[in-house]
């Protein structure tokens, strides 16, 4: 029997299916903050994207949290 | 007057000549950007960019590297006039206003990787998208999480791809008070360092 299909996010493994977008993903990962960087397989996500951009199985997904002060 | 050979005595025979034909773009001159611009200045990169429209005011003296004679001044003159008296061999390229996808490109287009040292999270991710947008194949620095004191074990850095991030990832500003000194300089100084050596390794130009 062949492995569930899965993909990752931040060095965690979720079970893919078809159809999950970015913003799926950071939902089932409860991320909430407002300030998001996603890189996805290496590529910058823009946030006008996450709803449209369909994760690949084993794709790789990074979340970074933006913090405001510099 | 000193020379330039006496000057530049004593540097890293490999990487300081590749520091002298660098520039490098640094997005604001506060906490993160004037602790920046001197340490690149005093290793020997050859221009920096450096962008900000804001002024000195006293609540700025606790971290950035302003006297209380430069307060009114704008940040991006003082901190020429601080590099000038200890670099004299410096290229600086100053834009007083704020940055903003309309005139990202303006700015920095001569930048071989680009430090960012603004102050809020909006902007830090405009900075990150203009420059993924525009230089896909140049390095970005960010910091991210810089309020507080101690927590030494908490700063680190991560690296994803061409997107570099030093912090804690974690310390949020308190409304009221400021980011602290030490802990600012310390992430503006891991930036710094890391551009030495990503430029060094030959993967900034």
């Amino acid at each position: 029997m062949a492995d569930k299909p899965i993909f990752w996010v931040n060095g965690n493994k979720l079970p893919w299916q078809e159809g999950l977008v970015v913003s799926d993903a950071l939902k089932l990962m409860n991320y909430t903050f407002k300030m998001l960087v996603v890189k996805m397989n290496g590529e910058l996500i823009k946030r006008e994207n996450w709803q449209i951009t369909f994760i690949p199985e084993n794709a790789d997904l990074k979340v970074i949290h933006l913090i405001s002060g510099g | 007057m000193i020379s330039r050979e006496e000057y530049f005595s004593k540097r890293d025979p490999s990487a300081f000549p590749i520091w002298q034909k660098a520039t490098i773009g640094i997005a604001g001159a506060g906490g993160l950007g004037s602790n920046i611009a001197i340490s690149l200045a005093r290793a020997g990169i050859g221009t920096l960019i450096i962008a900000d429209y804001d002024i000195v005011t006293a609540e700025n003296i606790n971290r950035q590297q302003y006297t209380l004679a430069q307060i009114g001044k704008r940040k991006v003159d003082a901190i020429a006039e601080n590099i000038c008296t200890f670099n004299p061999f410096i290229e600086l390229v100053l834009h007083p206003v704020k940055v903003t996808p309309a005139n990202f490109c303006d700015i920095f287009e001569g930048a071989d990787l680009l430090l960012e040292a603004l102050d809020e999270a909006e902007q830090k991710e405009m900075l990150i998208s203009c420059w993924a947008k525009y230089y896909p194949d140049r390095h970005i620095i960010i910091a991210s999480g810089i309020a507080g004191y101690g927590k030494n074990e908490t700063i680190h850095t991560e690296h994803y791809g061409l997107l570099h991030i030093v912090g804690d990832l974690t310390s949020e500003l308190q409304a009221g008070i400021c980011p602290i000194a030490t802990r600012v300089a310390v992430v503006a100084n891991l930036q710094a360092n890391l551009a030495l050596e990503l430029l060094a390794q030959h993967k900034g130009i």
